[in-house]
């Protein structure tokens, strides 16, 4: 089986057999949208929330609201049909702690909320999260089935 | 204007191999009086990456490395990041403690251990930055993690992704015997503080 890598602010989009990948996800958030009845499966791998929070905005696969946009197109470009379409989300973590107040770390947080937020506006289905925690992970998606496989380091492998 | 790390210029650039070199050195005769042993240093490398690029320095997005974070307070506010791989942790442990211990698990005083040099090494960047600079800067307490390099370096990555769309960062390595060291430092000021930073050291 194939299976294309996603990395860091980027996204693809693949029609069975095959399976997408993005490894090492931290306080970023990996969104995954599948067709279930064209088996066409998309994942993106976002770093920030909003792209309307800074000016150096032109990577659209960096930013949760513009990247699950684009990923969607994009599915809807090779054939998937938007009524059917569902999402799983993993991620989001904050990898440090500190005392104080600083937003910055909690930026995992913030993606998974920004995330969540863009999904409901486009009215598509939340069916499964693996978010939150303090560790990192791999996932990879089967656009066979549209089974994700989450992968950690000392917390287990689960599929969602 | 949008300040990107793209449009660094060659100046600044040899301003922070300048300062890495004088914090690296620092940080090696820290390390040398520590242990009292000598401890060599490479001339340290300025690298800027694409976000995707970053996890490969490491060996890849899976490869478990040791993350040491700070935060940086003062005149300019941001973060420092101290990032080696598992390896580089063990033979520093090794150094520190004169022993060979093969096993790649951290116990809590490889931890400690490590969190303390992290500590002199960030506090050794601050002084060469503060005594350059002219800005006076503080750092809070360590806080270490250990992961995947691509969810561990993602934290600086994002930081950067406030301001760039690459990564800008500094390779040291030392060497003990035949113990040998790389780390690689990410210095993060958030956005208005880079400007100021530039311009305190003459370069912006």
């Amino acid at each position: 089986m194939e299976v294309v890598k996603v990395g860091m602010a980027d996204l693809k989009v693949i029609k069975a057999p095959g399976a997408l990948t993005t490894l090492g996800l931290g306080s970023c958030v990996g969104i995954i949208l599948y067709d279930k009845r064209t088996k066409i499966a998309g994942l993106a791998h976002i770093m920030l929330p909003s792209s309307k929070e800074i000016k150096n905005n032109s990577n659209k696969a960096k930013f949760a609201d513009t990247g699950i946009e684009l990923l969607l197109e994009k599915m809807i470009s090779i054939g998937a049909d938007r009524v059917f379409l569902v999402s799983k989300i993993a991620g989001g973590s904050q990898m440090f702690s500190f005392n104080s107040k600083s937003n910055i770390l909690k930026i995992g947080e913030r993606n998974i909320i920004a995330t969540k937020e863009k999904l409901k506006e486009l009215k598509i289905p939340i069916v499964s999260e693996d978010t939150g925690g303090n560790y990192g992970r791999t996932i990879e998606l089967n656009a066979e089935d549209g089974s994700l496989l989450v992968k950690t380091i000392g917390h287990g492998i689960k599929n969602i | 204007m949008a300040f990107d790390v793209d449009d660094i210029n060659d100046i600044t650039i040899d301003v922070l191999k300048e300062l890495g070199n004088i914090g690296s050195g620092n940080a090696a005769t820290a390390l040398a009086t520590m242990i009292s042993k000598k401890v060599d240093m490479d001339v340290p490398q300025v690298k800027i990456l694409d976000f995707k690029d970053v996890p490969k320095i490491l060996g890849g997005e899976e490869v478990p490395v040791i993350g040491i974070y700070f935060e940086m307070s003062g005149e300019i506010i941001g973060n420092i990041m101290f990032v080696l791989s598992l390896e580089s942790g063990k033979n520093l442990t090794n150094i520190l403690f004169n022993k060979e211990n093969n096993s790649m698990e951290l116990d809590e005083m490889d931890i400690s251990a490590l969190s303390e040099i992290g500590n002199i090494l960030a506090s050794s960047y601050i002084n060469s930055l503060s005594a350059l600079s002219g800005l006076k800067l503080t750092i809070s307490v360590p806080s270490l993690a250990t992961d995947m390099a691509g969810a561990i370096l993602s934290v600086p990555a994002i930081q950067y992704g406030y301001i760039a769309d690459h990564v800008l960062f500094i390779e040291t390595q030392f060497q003990e015997g035949d113990k040998k060291v790389t780390g690689n430092l990410f210095m993060i000021p958030e956005i208005g503080s880079f400007k100021k930073l530039l311009k305190s050291l003459g370069v912006c």
